[in-house]
């Protein structure tokens, strides 16, 4: 049983010429969503926010878990943090605007020492311990009576503008944040970070006996994670300018990224994009049905966890051979040019084997 | 002195926390699940008892009669469907399954018994309290509920040592298909551990109802589920010794900080666990590295 | 050192155990392709051949914990294909799997006690074990994880045999271990056979192999090489079924 060779009358590349109508079609979407608050109402927008900070968290959750092999249910540790960072900020007079960056920044520091304390602990452990870390980081932060203690507190110095017109800022910033989360994710994804992640998602044993540096990846990946929340966090506390506690740091937003991941899919970019709009529309449809929408959603969630853990866009991607991120590679013979049917070989996901035959007594 | 008192009611609640874990303890320890509706299991419970006791009419204590055997079997039959299909598919599964169900079991609580508080009342017998001169004060609810955690917790332990059901169940959890090969049906003994789990898991669901108040989302919001799991941390997983040892400890740890500051009672027992996972992973009466 | 250390000659009825034509899949590989074999009541049964040749696969499908792709196991005649790994322990066939696998945190009296739990009716039980290897009742409270290789070996077959088994099959039995220690463990073999065990074994030493066995079947690559009894088989012959040295991929044995 010989190793399949890579027959030497091959041609390798990132991507098809059809690769370029996806990112066509990105750059036509998100000119058409900055367009939007031009004609749309506030609330609209508003929803809008809500909807990219979901993305954002969803999108990073997926990093984590589906990449990087780090299942957190503590988040909200890093979203709650980034609301007070912006607080902490308009407190003192400045642009909570301006308190954006210092929030994903300030989020960033906390998750370098949150990774440090809890690198060691296998998966499960892993995610209560992230679960224990939200939890005292909400406990000291209510001991802060300047911060408003345990009750909450507003979010002062936002410019005094119209109504309307902060509402489009804070949407443009939202919107913008959101597209830098995505392209980051691209980004990593595509070089060679990602190739040590896609090979932990694959198999995490077989990444590590190969050499890959999977504690780097994790550490970085798990730092990305606590920039990207603490930047939502900011985003959420300056779209609804009042800080609540138990809601900064609340377990449900972990539910609804987790949830978001899940039903779009896990592993792939394009995953939880089609799971936070999914999310967004089960929302609407059933929020006149109060906690029925929850009960509703995690028992989606469960089965889609059990009988379609590749999500929605598992499903759809696997139908229509479609990849709108081109993060994998294509193999073509090298007489024949892109397009032709049979004799294309698709490796959207590299193997990393340890050379020689499969060996199996 | 009240830091006599305060460790003294630190243990006995270190015995509730003890009931808590060893349910989680014995699903993580025997099929690698980690239960994030632990906590929610719980409260459901509760939620049952009250259901119970507005049909039946029966004191509260005696409630757990026919909640606890009711959770044993619905133990046995999430673990034949849910919990053995998501661990065909792998530890995210089980996690992401887990909490799924911890949410359902939240807001369903909610939409059938409202968001109102409950709690399940207490017989005149043990609402009454023994003091011990001025200042050391023991509730005898509390006492009970101690008495109870470490009667299971010794049974449970002989149980497990001892019977031929238990010795079964400690193969698998070593060697699922060593076990098969031996002649055991490893879903069978997976099942039989599950309703044992739920069973302890019910009991401290009815004991935290009779010692507070609970909401349907008392499950996170009450960190039970974290209490449960850091006792099995401190105390070290695989001995239920060491989650009866590691609830005492969270329980004193939590009271004595509560001497400190009332803010202060959660911090402290998180800030514990902190502290073990950092210099001693593997528990207190553990002597293999686990984490 | 006599050669067939068969307690019983092979038996000219229907035979123990029958395999027709097993193939077996791991993913895309095809681990074991269209094996066949017969074991007769009473004899020892060796499979031998190099690593990744399929013999643990073999061992595994019979015993029921890798489920084959086609082809039949009858056990006395019946198949036994629709039967749990663990119902097959009822029907008699009981496996010793490769590397021994006790249960770390049982000791050593447990761990025969977990092999009994299921057993079926029949000579052998604990304090017969006990017997068989002698050092084992001082050291039955200790755990198993704190044995020697050879012993926990022992308390493998020991475990194996409470269980009554009709065929025994052994995986691997010298993997580990010092010559000296996997004689004096295939020495007990005589004793299991007198009892009524049908033995088949997969082994990678095959010196070992051919002194103990009735027959021999030797894998390559999942593919039957060379099948025969140990008298008739000639040095050149093995190494070449072994090695498939001299042989046309594909061709028969």
């Amino acid at each position: 049983m010989s190793p399949p060779g890579i027959a030497p009358d091959v041609r390798v590349t990132r991507s098809r010429r059809s690769a370029l109508w996806p990112v066509l079609g990105a750059v036509v979407v998100i000119a058409v969503l900055a367009y939007l608050p031009y004609v749309v109402y506030a609330g609209t927008t508003s929803l809008l926010v809500n909807f990219f900070i979901l993305l954002i968290m969803a999108s990073l959750w997926n990093l984590l878990a589906g990449y990087a092999g780090l299942v957190s249910v503590g988040q909200q540790a890093f979203i709650g943090l980034g609301s007070y960072f912006v607080l902490i900020v308009g407190l003192h007079g400045i642009d909570p605007f301006i308190g954006l960056p210092v929030a994903a920044l300030g989020s960033g520091v906390v998750g370098l020492v949150v990774w440090w304390l809890l690198s060691r602990l296998r998966t499960g452990y892993f995610a209560i311990a992230t679960w224990v870390i939200a939890s005292i980081c909400y406990l000291v932060v209510i001991r802060f009576a300047s911060l408003g203690g345990g009750t909450g507190e507003p979010l002062p110095g936002l410019p005094s503008i119209s109504n309307t017109l902060l509402n489009a800022y804070t949407y443009w910033v939202a919107l913008a944040v959101a597209v830098i989360v995505l392209v980051s994710i691209y980004v990593v994804l595509r070089g060679r970070l990602g190739l040590v992640l896609t090979a932990v998602r694959d198999d995490e044993t077989g990444a590590r006996s190969i050499g890959a540096r999977v504690s780097r990846a994790q550490l970085l990946v798990f730092v990305i994670a606590a920039v990207g929340c603490g930047a939502a966090g900011g985003l959420e506390l300056i779209s609804q300018p009042f800080v609540q506690p138990t809601a900064a740091f609340s377990v449900q937003w972990t539910a609804e990224m987790i949830f978001a991941t899940l039903i779009g899919g896990i592993g792939t970019i394009e995953g939880p994009i089609l799971g936070t709009i999914v999310f967004f529309a089960l929302q609407q449809w059933l929020s006149s049905y109060g906690t029925w929408y929850l009960i509703v959603l995690g028992a989606v969630a469960m089965t889609v966890a059990i009988w379609a853990p590749r999500g929605l866009w598992g499903l759809i991607a696997e139908r229509l051979h479609l990849r709108l991120f081109p993060v994998g590679y294509w193999v073509w013979p090298a007489e024949r040019g892109a397009g032709s049917g049979s004799a294309r070989l698709r490796l959207p996901r590299l193997r990393l084997r340890r050379g020689g035959a499969a060996s199996r007594p | 002195m009240t830091w006599v008192n305060a460790i003294i009611q630190g243990v006995l609640l270190g015995g509730l926390y003890a009931l808590f874990a060893c349910g989680l303890s014995l699903l993580f320890g025997v099929m690698k699940v980690i239960n994030l509706a632990h906590g929610d299991l719980a409260i459901l419970a509760g939620y049952l008892a009250v259901g119970v006791i507005a049909v039946t009419h029966i004191p509260a204590v005696w409630s757990f009669i026919i909640v606890v055997p009711l959770f044993a079997v619905l133990g046995y039959l999430a673990q034949r469907t849910l919990i053995q299909a998501s661990l065909s598919r792998g530890v995210l599964t089980t996690l992401l399954v887990t909490f799924g169900l911890s949410v359902v079991i939240e807001n369903a609580l909610q939409q059938f018994f409202s968001a109102n508080s409950r709690t399940l009342g207490i017989g005149s017998l043990i609402s009454d309290s023994l003091h011990i001169g001025s200042q050391v004060t023991i509730a005898y609810l509390d006492l009970v509920i101690f008495l109870v955690a470490v009667v299971v917790l010794l049974g449970l332990q002989y149980y497990l040592s001892s019977s031929r059901q238990g010795r079964l169940i400690r193969a698998v959890a070593d060697d699922r298909e060593a076990a098969q090969l031996a002649g055991a049906d490893y879903r069978h003994i997976f099942g039989i551990a599950a309703a044992i789990a739920f069973a302890t898991v019910a009991l401290a669901g009815i004991a935290y109802g009779m010692y507070t108040s609970f909401t349907p989302d008392s499950g996170s919001t009450a960190l039970l589920l974290l209490f449960a799991f850091e006792a099995v941390v401190i105390g070290g997983l695989g001995s239920l010794w060491g989650t009866l040892l590691g609830g005492i400890l969270l329980g004193v740890v939590q009271q004595l900080g509560a001497q400190v500051s009332s803010n202060d009672q959660v911090l402290a027992g998180q800030l514990l666990f902190l502290l073990i996972l950092l210099i001693r992973p593997q528990g207190i009466t553990t002597s293999r590295r686990m984490a | 050192m006599t050669r067939g250390v068969t307690g019983g000659a092979i038996t000219a009825g229907a035979p123990l155990l029958e395999v027709r034509q097993l193939t077996v899949h791991h993913g895309q590989l095809r681990a074991l392709d269209e094996v066949s074999l017969t074991v007769g009541a009473g004899e020892v049964y060796a499979m031998i051949g190099a690593n990744g040749a399929g013999k643990t696969t073999l061992l595994r499908a019979i015993s029921g914990l890798k489920a084959p792709t086609s082809g039949s196991i009858l056990l006395d005649g019946t198949d036994v294909a629709s039967l749990r790994a663990e119902r097959r322990v009822a029907a008699g066939i009981v496996m010793v799997p490769e590397g021994r696998r006790l249960f770390p945190s049982l000791t050593v009296e447990e761990n025969l006690q977990v092999g009994a739990s299921y057993a079926r009716p029949g000579p052998w039980n604990i304090d017969r074990v006990y017997e068989l290897f002698s050092w084992m009742p001082q050291r039955r409270k200790q755990l198993a994880a704190q044995l020697s290789g050879g012993e926990q070996q022992s308390v493998a077959i020991g475990r194996a045999l409470v269980a009554n088994p009709r065929l025994l099959l052994l995986d691997e039995l010298s993997l580990g271990l010092a010559p000296v220690i996997v004689a004096r463990i295939y020495d007990t073999l005589p004793d299991l056979l007198a009892s009524g065990v049908t033995v088949l074994l997969v082994e990678q030493d095959v010196s070992q192999a051919l002194r103990v066995a009735s027959r021999v079947h030797c894998l390559l690559e999942g593919r039957t090489t060379l099948q025969g009894e140990p008298a008739r088989l000639t040095a050149a012959g093995l190494e070449s079924a072994y090695f498939g040295l001299n042989t046309t991929p594909g061709a028969p044995a």
